[in-house]
């Protein structure tokens, strides 16, 4: 079982809520599930679609072909009709796109009549088409039913139940008139847990003890924002919008010097805003961490669509020369727990530290059995309380042999705690001299380094393990490169190898990926840019070149079908 | 009690008879009479001459990037609101590189004390013009005189309604140590801007050009009438008011945070136990 569903309509009419309803629904049923969103920059018209892939086996990309189209529009016919597969079907409402179709593979299902004469309101047709498709399925409605309760709590009994009849009306419909649907899906087992990344960044970092959010809303940033937001009561956090990207990076600066876990978060032109602040973390020592949420540039580039083109940009950002930590998890739970180590990395060794995701990642939800607490590491590194108030001397430089001093809370004990984006002696104040320069230089820069390096976990082998075919990524390609290798294992001896700890690179010490590499006949570097600079990256720090790049920068994610037919190419020109 | 040894700093590396030597006696004697003492105030600051200031005083400092204090100090005030949070900065700094954070500022209204050394010149890059140079005035950047028109830094800020709207002058210490105390004092955002002869590059706004323009607004003058205050804010020229020109009453921003009313964020312990409950939220 293997299903796909795509929802297809103008922004404004309810195509994410349908598919959030419907993903619920199959990782409630305990299938897993797998959604991506492609929208434009506008609230209302132009063409979206939401989609859904759900399985009784692990599923983390979307395929090209489509079995179930919930055509909301006219466009989404024209569009996406090609897609559907050899037993695809397409719903659409006759009356409401005024426009009649008598293809086979067509169901005219009219969900804002039924809406109107089952549930009272034509609002309710969103709620008939979830309905329809849960009843072309052979499904049943208790776990939507129980999801429109918990939907409309507040609006009331009448709602409630005339949402279930909207419901019943759309599900009935279509069990009585698809004579086409074959669909068979497996029984129910117990519920999954469903999270995009977005949220699990947001979740990561109040599990984390993130005290402190700044931020200017920026797709697909924002979503992170909104978790976090939501949560300020309950964790006691403070969110702050920011007047620009500028102010968000230093009010977190300014918090977390003042002694709480802070984060920002943004998209690539807000980075660019962010990069001077970038540079005075690493001068003041003040842990930070910056959510870099990438879209298609430059400039405003495609603004609600998917890039992975600031790889080389998140290195080397912000002038001189100091160390940083750069992540870019592959799933939602890998950004859970990154984000995790993210706040731990800041605040052990004061550097900035940056979590890389794009669009893709940020908008797409996975199903996983869950994630485990116990998996997350909180040390306080502060100086505060008694340890604090009883040393006879602070200097918030001083020099250390790990080039960490501890960072104290301004205010908690008689010391004073002093800092400046200015080059400083130990004590924070301006000086111009070479000696202490050289020392300051050595403490920031080439004491902490290799601590940080050894933090770094290796990238992750999948598939064989004396691979002839190596494909490798960052990032967001984690599922779609996973599930070509499964595609592909058959025939080829393939794996993959993905790198979520970017920068510092991993040692090779106790994982020789560069070896395994230098080992296997083709090796191919896939990324969602034009010039590859994840691989460019691997040939300046080790000298390793990739035998192949396969690139995507339309500012849409692989499918499945298209990914490896790219790799069989490659393959095939051995 | 603290006396003025106890905030003894570096030794300051402004020019011979620079305003900041006495803005800087009088904010330490402002410090002593007010008790804060060293550890218990956080003073931010940007990048300028009088963004050096922490380092010539004993305090917590976070002297950051240009332009750039206020946000540092909304962070801290936000994490920390026991903590009281100065920031020294310029014309150029607070007025140019920082001024959308100012407006910004303004309108949250956390209790900060915003003292803005003006020379109504660039002293650090060697004598550009500033957004407080008066029009006309020659540097070596603009050699046709200034174009632009001079911002009036009180009359900007009533218009945003900023909760205390001051306006000090170097040469005239004994009635800055009082504005900067009653700053200090105000329950909410303060503004007060300081007039500084930059004794090296503005030959124009000397020692002797303010002391024949400035006055002590009159004692039965009241600030709190917004009208009034903004007629007074516009004077500028012959006669140049010292004084509190406006102030109201407006919440703090600190104040409306249901999260903070109890303790500060940073007094506030991370409790894990809730996230079992938060993850069943995604099922």
């Amino acid at each position: 079982m293997d299903y796909s569903i795509k929802i297809g309509g103008e922004a404004g009419q309810g195509i994410q809520t349908i598919g959030d309803t419907l993903a619920r629904v199959f990782s409630r049923t305990g299938y897993h599930v797998f959604t991506h969103q492609d929208y434009e920059s506008r609230i209302r018209g132009g063409h979206n679609f939401f989609q859904i892939r759900f399985s009784d086996r692990p599923v983390m990309a979307s395929r090209e072909k489509i079995d179930i189209l919930v055509a909301l529009d006219g466009e989404s016919i024209s569009i996406h009709e090609k897609e559907l597969s050899e037993t695809g079907l397409l719903i659409y409402d006759s009356a409401a796109l005024r426009e009649k179709h008598q293809k086979p593979s067509f169901l005219d299902i009219p969900f804002v009549g039924l809406a109107a004469e089952k549930g009272g309101s034509k609002i309710m047709a969103n709620t008939v088409a979830v309905g329809a498709v849960l009843g072309m399925l052979g499904m049943g409605l208790n776990i939507l039913n129980e999801i429109i309760k918990a939907t409309f709590k507040k609006k009331g009994e009448d709602i409630i139940k005339a949402n279930i009849a909207a419901a019943y009306a759309g599900h009935n419909f279509a069990v009585e008139n698809c004579s086409g649907c074959s669909f068979s899906v497996m029984p129910p087992s117990g519920p999954k847990m469903l999270i995009g990344g977005n949220d699990a960044i947001g979740l990561g970092a109040v599990a984390s003890g993130c005290k402190f959010y700044s931020a200017y809303p920026m797709t697909p940033s924002t979503g992170i924002m909104n978790y976090i937001a939501g949560k300020e009561a309950d964790y006691g956090i403070i969110v702050e919008q920011a007047e620009d990207e500028i102010a968000a990076i230093n009010m977190t600066l300014g918090a977390s010097f003042a002694g709480v876990r802070s984060m920002t978060g943004t998209s690539g032109g807000g980075f660019a805003l962010m990069v001077e602040g970038l540079s005075l973390s690493a001068m003041t020592e003040t842990p930070v961490v910056i959510a870099l949420a990438m879209r298609p540039g430059p400039a405003t580039g495609f603004p609600t669509r998917t890039e992975q083109g600031e790889l080389q940009f998140a290195l080397y950002a912000a002038h001189g020369e100091f160390p940083r930590v750069i992540f870019a998890p592959g799933t939602p739970e890998q950004a859970f727990y990154l984000t995790s180590r993210a706040f731990d990395i800041a605040e052990k060794y004061q550097i900035p530290v940056i979590i890389m995701t794009d669009q893709y990642l940020a908008d797409s939800q996975w199903t996983f059995d869950g994630f485990d607490i116990k998996k997350i590491k909180y040390t306080d590194y502060r100086l505060r309380g008694e340890s604090f108030k009883n040393l006879t001397e602070y200097k918030r430089h001083a020099f250390t042999s790990s080039g960490v001093t501890p960072l104290g809370i301004p205010g908690a004990s008689r010391h004073t705690v002093v800092t400046d984006s200015d080059e400083h002696d130990e004590e924070g104040h301006i000086v111009e001299d070479a000696g202490t320069r050289i020392r300051m230089v050595d403490k920031r820069l080439f004491k902490k380094l290799p601590l940080i390096g050894n933090e770094m976990g290796p990238p992750l082998l999948y598939g064989d393990p004396d691979p002839e075919i190596l494909i490798a990524g960052w990032g967001s390609n984690y599922g779609i490169m996973k599930e070509s290798v499964d595609e592909l294992s058959k025939a080829e001896k393939i794996a993959m190898l993905h790198f979520s700890e970017i920068y510092p690179l991993p040692l090779t010490g106790k994982f020789d990926y560069i070896g395994l590499l230098k080992k296997a006949k083709l090796t191919i570097c896939i990324e969602n840019n034009a010039t590859g600079q994840f691989a460019c990256f691997i040939r300046a720090e080790t000298g390793y070149d990739f035998n192949a790049k396969i690139n995507r920068y339309d500012g849409r994610p692989f499918l499945l079908e298209e990914l490896t037919g790219e790799i069989n190419a490659c393959i095939g020109r051995l | 009690m603290p006396a003025l040894e106890d905030y003894k700093g570096q030794t300051p590396a402004w020019c011979p008879g620079c305003g900041n030597f006495s803005i800087l006696k009088t904010f330490k004697e402002a410090l002593v009479e007010l008790s804060m003492e060293p550890h218990q105030f956080m003073i931010v600051s940007g990048i300028g001459q009088a963004a050096k200031l922490p380092h010539y005083l004993k305090c917590n400092t976070f002297n950051g990037l240009h332009g750039r204090a206020l946000p540092v100090a909304t962070g801290i005030r936000l994490a920390n609101h026991n903590m009281p949070v100065i920031v020294t900065t310029g014309d150029g700094d607070c007025y140019g590189e920082g001024g959308n954070h100012l407006m910004h500022a303004v309108r949250r209204n956390l209790n900060i004390k915003l003292f803005v050394h003006d020379n109504q010149i660039y002293g650090l890059t060697k004598g550009q013009a500033s957004p407080t140079s008066v029009e006309g005035m020659k540097t070596k950047n603009q050699p046709f005189g200034v174009f632009s028109g001079q911002l009036n830094p009180m009359a900007l800020a009533i218009a945003l309604d900023c909760s205390f709207v001051a306006r000090g002058f170097a040469g005239d210490a004994g009635h800055l140590k009082w504005l900067m105390k009653e700053a200090i004092n105000h329950n909410g955002f303060s503004l007060v801007d300081i007039l500084q002869p930059c004794v090296t590059f503005n030959r124009i706004n000397t020692y002797e050009w303010y002391r024949q323009r400035v006055y002590h607004i009159e004692p039965e003058y009241s600030p709190e009438d917004r009208t009034e205050a903004l007629g007074r804010a516009l004077e500028w020229g012959d006669r140049i008011p010292l004084g509190i020109i406006y102030k109201n009453h407006r919440p703090l921003y600190e104040e409306r945070i249901p999260v903070i009313k109890d303790k500060p964020l940073v007094r506030q312990s991370f409790d894990l136990s809730k996230l079992e409950g938060t993850l069943k939220e995604f099922y």
